[in-house]
């Protein structure tokens, strides 16, 4: 029995659509891979000399205080990413296998999942570390066992919670005001958390909970799913009520006004539409990683530029690269429609343009940091707005793949999106403006590069229609390849 | 109103389609038959614009597809459920090809109104967006979106498929009153004979992309189908 799943699960990994992309692309995969297992065999193995040397204080007691936030951070990401398991088991239940073995197949395959695994590469390492620097081998693995079991409790914990939305904010809220209060001094959790993961360490028979504690997780997630493994239970998508929305006030942009309002629900409605707004407020916070001096790579004036374009344009990027995607369930529909791709394009770049100014108000906050962290800001909405907004629109027109708006499956990058089209494309998206910076910067001073950049933005913003016209023509260009590879899914 | 020339469509060496002439004038019910791979899908999408042909071109009143969009404003389809915009609800959705079409709230309500039976109260109203709908009732809010804004050709590809018995009398009678419009053309596939012999004044039958019978629909139609599907 056992057999017949793991070759189904063979087949389905070696046969799926993204897994036949070309060589390039699986080497290129393969190497970020291999980057963020090197990344973390490094930290592992490094940290705590690190820490030892550039602290000072005992690095086995600070990653003891912060192990809390590792570990609730770690489900966080996996809300996000990880692919829950049981979208595949729907032809399997007439067939003659025991309910039992089902789910037992479909949870033990996510312990298996990279997310898990990830981990181990930092750990493993860490605690080597930790035994070549004379701590006791027996407390040092039954340390590690714990936390290993933390890991894999935080999978089961994800499948449990999957797509409760209401659990998974208070939760980010939570972590969020315990880290604010930390870092301000008020409360300190850690000082809570810290000495639970000292005890897996010094009473090793108390490594036993967190064991108990995902063996217990598991029956119950097991249960949970054995119940539910109905088509209109645990394996059914849920359906949200619907509500029909007018959303007139948007009437007054004219012939616009029909796909901008088509274009929030789109946003509204769709959990990977969601998904990349909250993506495009985080980098409305990119920019403190540049203004306050926290990194000294980024101390080149050029940066501040960089951050600039970023902390405006994250709607910009995260949702215009994939213009015209978003509407690929229902492509041929728009192409047979009475639509003017002029109206259409419009509509969205409106819609770029209105997050890249509410972006860009929001950020005020940074003239906390000086009135040139803003200015900087500014100009880079300016670009964004003459110059990007174009490109992410024309970029578009080359990523063929089709989004499914249900799930979150790939919103983080997809490797279809990366061709070498694009990628030529990103390099005046961010390249360009950094480089017209450089050149008033250092001929003349910091205040002309800021101008030349916005002369830039302004210009762009002059050519609109000789430019819209452009990608007009590409979009029709490309219709055809368009609409058969929306066609094939994955 | 629709007029073919020449036309073929070949993947690498397989040729799915090959249509030397077609006609089809104004106001004519048109259907389409043939079995599965015969080019009745291929057919609406080279007449939509969505594939692009290999040979020869259609000209939908008198404008050839896939030079220029003009056709577009009188033309309308529903081909699958990409038709479909699955996060709207279907008033939404209603509402919005009405906009498209240059049509307002109250002319769609108007139209929605004519459609109530065939609604069978499972569209209007239900709280769900599209996407949540059974198969044949998102079939049916697509067949009813392409009649907004009072299109001169009506595209529908297997319409009567997933449809339950009373809906598929039901299409059968709305089909047949646009037929009766002498401003309206109508194509239809279907894989069921007797359905598109009822509501279709001729009948051409595809088989491997070819043109084999092309009939004026009579008593004996139905039979003559049948004896070619037989054989």
């Amino acid at each position: 029995m056992l057999k017949h799943f793991i070759s189904l699960q063979w087949k389905s990994f070696f046969r799926s659509a993204s897994f036949q992309t070309n060589v390039a692309l699986k080497i290129l995969m393969a190497f970020g891979a291999l980057y963020f297992i090197l990344v973390f065999v490094a930290l592992g193995a490094g940290s705590y000399y690190l820490i030892e040397d550039s602290l000072k204080v005992k690095p086995f007691d600070l990653i003891n205080r912060f192990l809390i936030y590792w570990v609730v951070f770690d489900l966080v990401i996996r809300y996000f990413m990880q692919k829950m398991p049981v979208v595949n088991i729907k032809p399997l239940l007439y067939l003659p296998f025991k309910k039992g073995n089902i789910v037992n197949f479909t949870l033990g395959k996510t312990v298996l999942s990279f997310f898990n695994i990830i981990h181990a590469f930092f750990f493993l390492p860490f605690s080597v570390v930790l035994v070549i620097e004379g701590f006791p081998v027996l407390n040092v693995v039954s340390w590690h066992l714990a936390i290993f079991a933390l890991i894999y409790a935080n999978n089961f914990i994800n499948i449990l919670v999957n797509n409760r939305d209401v659990l998974f904010y208070s939760i980010v809220g939570i972590l969020v005001i315990l880290g604010g209060l930390q870092y301000y001094g008020y409360f300190d959790v850690t000082d809570y958390t810290a000495p639970f993961f000292n005890l897996m360490y010094e009473q090793p028979v108390f490594a036993v909970l967190p064991w108990v504690f995902l063996i217990a997780l598991y029956f119950i997630s097991f249960n949970y799913f054995k119940k539910h493994l109905y088509l209109d239970a645990g394996l059914s998508t849920k359906q949200s009520e619907a509500k029909t929305e007018d959303l007139d006030w948007l009437n007054r942009f004219g012939n616009l006004a029909v796909f901008l309002k088509n274009d929030i629900k789109l946003i509204k409605r769709n959990k990977r539409s969601r998904t990349t707004v909250i993506m495009s407020v985080l980098f409305l916070f990119y920019g403190l990683l540049f203004f306050t001096d926290s990194i000294e790579a980024y101390d080149a004036p050029v940066w501040k530029v960089f951050a600039g374009i970023f902390v405006s344009g994250g709607f910009l990027f995260t949702f215009g690269q994939f213009v015209p995607s978003w509407d690929s369930a229902y492509y041929p529909l728009m192409m047979s429609q009475n639509i003017r791709y002029k109206e259409y394009l419009d509509s969205k770049w409106y819609l770029i343009i209105m997050a890249t100014i509410a972006s860009t108000i929001i950020s005020s906050f940074y003239i906390y940091f000086g009135w040139e962290a803003y200015v900087a800001i500014l100009v880079g909405a300016i670009y964004n707005i003459g110059v990007n907004s174009y490109l992410v629109l024309w970029g578009g027109a080359y990523i063929k793949t089709p989004i499914d708006l249900t799930t979150n499956k790939k919103a983080f990058g997809d490797s279809q999106a990366f061709n070498v089209k694009t990628l030529i494309l990103t390099l005046p998206k961010l390249g360009l403006p950094l480089v017209v910076y450089a050149i008033g910067h250092y001929t003349i001073n910091s205040t002309a590069g800021f101008i030349l950049v916005a002369l830039t933005g302004v210009l762009g913003f002059a050519f609109k229609n000789i430019v819209f016209n452009k990608i007009e023509s590409i979009y029709k260009q490309e219709k055809y390849k368009t609409i058969a590879a929306y066609k094939q899914k994955n | 109103m629709i007029a073919v020339n020449n036309l073929s469509k070949k993947y690498g060496s397989n040729k799915v389609l090959d249509i030397a002439e077609l006609d089809i004038p104004k106001g004519e019910s048109f259907g389409l038959v043939g079995n599965n791979g015969a080019g009745k899908t291929t057919f609406f999408s080279l007449l939509l614009d969505l594939i692009r042909p290999t040979t020869g071109n259609i000209k939908n009143n008198e404008i050839v597809v896939n030079e220029s969009e003009d056709w577009k404003p009188h033309t309308s389809a529903f081909i699958d459920e990409s038709f479909l915009i699955g996060y709207l609800t279907p008033e939404e959705y209603f509402y919005f090809i009405g906009e498209l079409r240059g049509r307002n709230k109250a002319d769609v309500d108007a139209l929605l109104s004519k459609f109530e039976d065939f609604f069978h109260g499972e569209i209007l109203g239900q709280k769900k967006y599209l996407r949540d709908l059974s198969k044949g009732n998102q079939k049916k809010a697509g067949i009813v979106a392409s009649f907004i804004g009072d299109p001169e050709l009506i595209i529908l590809d297997e319409p009567f498929a997933n449809l339950d018995p009373t809906t598929q009398i039901r299409l059968k009678q709305i089909i047949k009153e646009l037929a009766r419009d002498k401003d309206v053309t109508v194509l239809v596939s279907s894989h069921d004979l007797s359905h598109v012999t009822e509501v279709c004044e001729r009948i051409v039958v595809l088989n491997k992309g070819e043109i084999v019978r092309d009939i004026r629909t009579s008593q004996e139609t139905l039979q003559e189908l049948e004896t070619f599907f037989a054989g």
